[in-house]
């Protein structure tokens, strides 16, 4: 692409804008931060990119996943804030999901082992997982809440914290995996892969890019089922504590 | 209160000594120390936030003390596993909820919960029992009026066979008719089985009909404990208008 094509771009900046300031949309300010601020990271990850993909060094690939890890533990921790230790059960959650997908890939030697392929790769699995982690978390904390009673009931008839929790905590491992199943069902139908689009458009051959994606899909599977039950056996038990009672959450004061 | 002359009267199946309940700063329970004895009907009665459904949560070990200790049949609760202590203090509350499923599902729960199944015949005795008839079994838990659920309610609590009933509250939401069955029932496990009811209410003629033993709480204290006639009359002027049913 050009300089003058890029720069031509942003038109499609400025007819949200337009339209924002015609029917009073009140948007102008964050459309505008938005662009500003996509545009900054972007440049800046390309740069980072350039710079690890030509360095071809274990040292700096491993320094991109950790700070991959470190960023969707940030984003994820806050729907957690009920959750003692969220942060750390996010920790172990990314880290177990990374480990086990890249050993299986490079393990069986499915992709070879250059950082196009790791970083790559990292970023669709602890990015969509994050996205699973918020789904899960704000699922499981609202489940937990609407159903304190019946927790209560089964611990009071001589039930364990895990059976107490096992209707919400199944509930919102499902909650959470559905919708990677279901855009699974229509992919390719409707809308392309961003990342299928890209390769294509880069002028990769259609049936190769199809190939890898789905790898993806696969991978995105394997991600859904892993980040909600690892999250979801890591949490429960913070609910609860060594007498088997439901820790209440912050009361107020009624009466 | 006359505590020592009761101890020597009964043998307590709870016992609580300078139990309080603090939340933050707010003392819900105020140091409580008295008894309910075996085989009685011990009401619970008092002013609305006195303390009482608290006080019941923890014989069932849902809640702990602050400080203080409770024995159940001279066990310090904390020295029971959790499990333990609920089977043995089983607990009705009045908004206790149905799980969704049928009457059987309901009342099979708690030997679910130790891996056991509920045989039919079991079942249908124990409906039988809170005078429901058979062929509600396969009903919709969820479709039961408020007083079928409350008798299954109680029938599932029952399913752990508990020497010692928590009942809170469990006939205010029930029509007249529904009232007196849920009070026969109740009369009659205790006698039958002698179990030992601990049972929380508002209503004070009702407390009188069914206890044989009687605690008195206002604002986290026991103020009175006693044979069912302490609540005839207190020399203390509030605890005394309350007892004559002026609740302000
Ligand atoms: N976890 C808690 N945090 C803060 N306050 C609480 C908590 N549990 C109970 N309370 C307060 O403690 C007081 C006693 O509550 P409790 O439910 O035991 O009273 P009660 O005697 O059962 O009242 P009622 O007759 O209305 O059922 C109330 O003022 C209640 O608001
Ligand atoms: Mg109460």
């Amino acid at each position: 692409m050009s300089t003058t094509a890029l720069f031509l771009t942003l038109i499609f900046v400025l007819i949200p804008l337009a339209l924002s300031k015609s029917l009073g949309l009140n948007l102008e300010k964050d459309t505008i931060i938005a662009t500003i601020r996509s545009t900054v990271q972007l440049v800046a990850v390309g740069f980072v990119l350039k710079f690890v993909f030509d360095s071809e060094s274990y040292t700096f690939i491993f320094l991109m996943v950790v700070l991959m890890i470190g960023a969707a533990v940030q984003n994820a921790r806050k729907k957690g804030e009920g959750i003692k230790g969220i942060t750390w059960k996010l920790i172990v959650t990314f880290v177990l999901l990374e480990v086990l997908t890249q050993s299986i890939l490079l393990g069986f030697k499915i992709v070879p082992a250059t950082a196009q392929y790791i970083i790559s790769l990292t970023g669709m699995v602890i990015g969509n997982s994050m996205v699973l982690a918020i789904l899960f978390l704000n699922r499981f904390v609202s489940e937990v809440e609407a159903h304190r009673s019946e927790s209560e009931l089964i611990l009071s008839l001589g039930g364990t914290p895990k059976q107490a929790i096992h209707k919400q905590l199944i509930r919102s491992i499902q909650a959470s995996m559905i919708p990677t199943i279901e855009s699974q069902k229509t992919i390719g139908l409707v809308q392309l892969p961003g990342m299928m689009s890209g390769q294509i458009i880069a002028g990769a051959d259609p049936l190769e890019a199809v190939q890898f994606q789905i790898l993806v899909i696969f991978l995105l599977l394997t991600t859904a089922a892993l980040t909600s039950v690892c999250l979801g056996l890591l949490s429960y038990p913070t609910l609860f504590n060594e007498r088997m009672q439901m820790i209440q959450r912050q009361q107020q004061h009624s009466k | 209160m006359d505590s020592k002359q009761n101890k020597s009267l009964y043998e307590p199946a709870i016992h609580f000594q300078h139990v309080s309940f603090e939340v933050g700063d707010t003392k819900i329970l105020d140091s409580i120390t008295g008894s309910f004895p075996t085989n009685q009907i011990t009401v619970l009665v008092g002013p609305s936030g006195a303390g009482k459904t608290t006080l019941l949560k923890m014989c069932n070990g849902l809640l702990s003390p602050t400080s203080g200790d409770i024995t159940v049949q001279g066990r310090a609760i904390h020295e029971m596993s959790p499990i333990d202590l609920r089977r043995k203090a089983g607990m009705v509350l009045q908004n206790s909820p149905m799980l969704a499923g049928s009457v059987y599902d309901n009342l099979a729960l708690p030997l679910r919960l130790q891996g056991k199944t509920l045989s039919k015949e079991k079942a249908l005795d124990i409906l039988d029992q809170v005078g429901l008839e058979g062929e509600y079994l396969e009903r919709d838990s969820q479709n039961l009026s408020g007083g079928q659920q409350q008798k299954v309610s109680i029938a599932r609590t029952l399913m752990n066979e508990s020497k010692i009933l928590l009942m809170d509250e469990i006939t205010s939401a029930l029509d007249p008719s529904s009232l007196n069955e849920v009070e026969d029932l109740i009369r009659t496990l205790h006698e039958k089985h002698e179990i030992t009811v601990i049972w929380i209410t508002h209503n004070l003629e009702q407390a009188k009909r069914m206890g044989q033993y009687a605690w008195i709480m206002v604002d986290g204290k026991l103020v009175d404990a006693g044979e069912i006639s302490v609540l005839d009359h207190s020399d203390i002027p509030s605890v005394d208008r309350f007892l004559k049913g002026d609740f302000s």
